[in-house]
């Protein structure tokens, strides 16, 4: 395609949001909104389910904020712990790499919403620390849940870049009198951190639209909302139009960070 | 096989840890029963996912503008966002226009099932990025294969469900296992609309017995178990159909 022989520069937002794509998405939009309009029409005066959409907007938006700290916080401490257990997997101890390698791929292989139920039952709602009580909402546990398969994902991402990188670069670190610790923290991982952002971008997409598991455990996120509203209102008419509109809010959050990543990957490629 | 029903009942007697699937036969028939859903469930939605994710691959490489457009922008669409999102417009946004009400009772009757709609969504979902990988796969058939094709007079159906396809399909069978690992994680979603799932088995179970971190362990030794005897299978599979020539480094394991 002409993206290989475009000259590099960052892709601007008439290319990120292509008038097809936002055409397309108020089409959807328009054409759920205007369905259910035609199959309300008979029944007298009640208020369009686009003024609801417009009226419920900013508690629907306080619920998205509480998506975007779940899904920012647990990138951070997945992040930090991932890159604890990929460091493991490559460490030169046999038995403690065998360890991060099982830990790693348990938390890879188990369903985020298994996970997820895991931490919420068996993590207390409050833990004492020196004479302290600590309390642990809800949220926080999420934070927790949702962070261990980030965590085994960035692991693997971690693992997966120190590997692509060629052995002469350990062997030349090595014939330089670097020790192992220092060959890999000053020559090998700053060379990884150029391979790992696109996955790492990709992975916190994935974790953005993950975060929504947390309405089934009872996190006041933006589904929790939506059944909130749905629940205040009781008008059946509503339903697919403001599933769209969770669907469309998603999307323009998640789909400039996917471009941003392929550009990233073709620049690098 | 009672001897280890004993033991565990046993277990519970003595150290109080409830493995009740293990000794309540009620239990153990309930958890079946939700495995069976669970790879049910799975089993169609791998199904639904290659379908989805052949129809998309090929819309997608289609020569008509408007149609190659529209793939590509509904594959964006789904990809980036929520499954569980998706799976709700579907069962609660959805499902209410297709359910005709009937005239004897009054009531609405809906034309799919929760597991139905679970099946169409997760099919949906999952087949978007079977679709991403089988175009990969596509796009490494050497050009010189379909104008070869093209000189033995065979038409472009032909080319694609003859030739291209079954090249794509062993090329890009790494990565549709990986999708296959998703899918099989991704069927907990369904009991957000109350699929009887082994998850949703578990918490019913749970809630009853108090047996959180037993019935966990259950799940997840479940969950590993699947995901195990799925990339094994699909292991042997991958080195079965390997093209001579190709890929050495995916045998050399």
């Amino acid at each position: 395609m002409s993206d290989a022989t475009r000259p590099i520069g960052l892709p601007g937002i008439h290319r990120l949001f292509s008038p097809l794509v936002v055409l397309g998405l108020l089409g959807v939009f328009g054409a759920s909104t205007m369905a259910t309009l035609m199959a309300s029409a008979d029944s007298g005066p009640r208020a369009s389910t686009l003024w609801l959409l417009v009226k419920w907007t900013p508690l629907l938006f306080q619920g998205f904020l509480m998506n975007m700290l779940l899904s920012v916080s647990a990138m951070a401490l997945g992040t930090v712990i991932g890159a604890f257990w990929g460091l493991g997997q490559l460490s030169d101890i046999a038995p403690l790499r065998r360890v991060f390698w099982t830990v790693t791929q348990f938390f890879r292989n188990a369903p985020w919403l298994v996970i997820l139920f895991f931490v919420m039952f068996l993590v207390p709602f409050e833990v004492r620390i020196a004479g302290v009580t600590v309390p642990l909402p809800d949220w926080l546990k999420a934070i927790i849940g949702l962070s261990l398969p980030v965590a085994a994902n960035f692991a693997e991402i971690l693992r997966g870049a120190v590997q692509s990188i060629s052995s002469g670069q350990w062997e030349s670190a090595e014939s330089f009198a670097f020790s192992r610790r220092q060959a890999m923290w000053l020559i090998i991982l700053p060379q990884c951190l150029r391979r790992m952002l696109p996955p790492w971008m990709n992975l916190y997409a994935m974790l953005t639209m993950t975060t929504v598991l947390a309405s089934i455990v009872g996190v006041q996120e933006v589904m929790a909302t939506v059944a909130k509203v749905n629940g205040a209102e009781g008008r059946t008419d509503l339903l697919l139009p403001i599933y769209t509109y969770v669907l469309i809010w998603f999307f323009a959050y998640c789909y400039p960070i996917a471009r941003f990543t392929r550009w990233l990957e073709q620049r690098s490629a | 096989m009672q001897g280890v029903w004993d033991w565990f009942r046993w277990l519970y007697d003595q150290y109080g840890i409830n493995f009740s699937v293990f000794y309540d036969p009620f239990d153990r028939s309930s958890v079946l029963g939700g495995l069976l859903t669970t790879l049910k469930l799975a089993g169609a939605c791998l199904l639904g996912s290659l379908v989805v994710g052949v129809v998309m691959a090929w819309l997608q490489g289609s020569r008509v503008a408007p149609v190659r457009r529209a793939a590509i922008g509904l594959v964006e669409f789904i990809r980036n966002t929520p499954p569980l999102v998706q799976l709700y417009f579907f069962y609660f946004g959805l499902s209410p226009f297709l359910s005709p009400v009937d005239p004897h009772t009054g009531l609405a009757q809906p034309i799919l099932g929760a597991y139905l709609w679970a099946v169409i969504a997760l099919s949906l979902y999952e087949g978007v990025f079977n679709a991403e990988a089988l175009r990969a796969g596509i796009d490494a058939v050497p050009q010189t294969t379909i104008e070869t094709c093209e000189a033995f007079a065979m038409s472009r159906w032909q080319t694609f469900t003859l030739v291209v396809l079954p090249l794509a399909l062993r090329t890009s069978l790494p990565a549709l296992t990986n999708n296959t690992v998703n899918l099989i994680k991704s069927t907990t979603l369904a009991y957000a609309i109350g699929v009887p799932e082994i998850l949703s088995i578990s918490t019913q179970i749970w809630a009853d017995r108090l047996n959180v971190l037993e019935m966990m362990i259950v799940l997840l030794a479940v969950y590993m178990l699947l995901i195990g005897a799925l990339t094994a299978g699909m292991g042997t599979i991958e080195r079965q159909l390997r093209i001579p020539g190709f890929g050495g480094q995916g045998a050399a394991r």
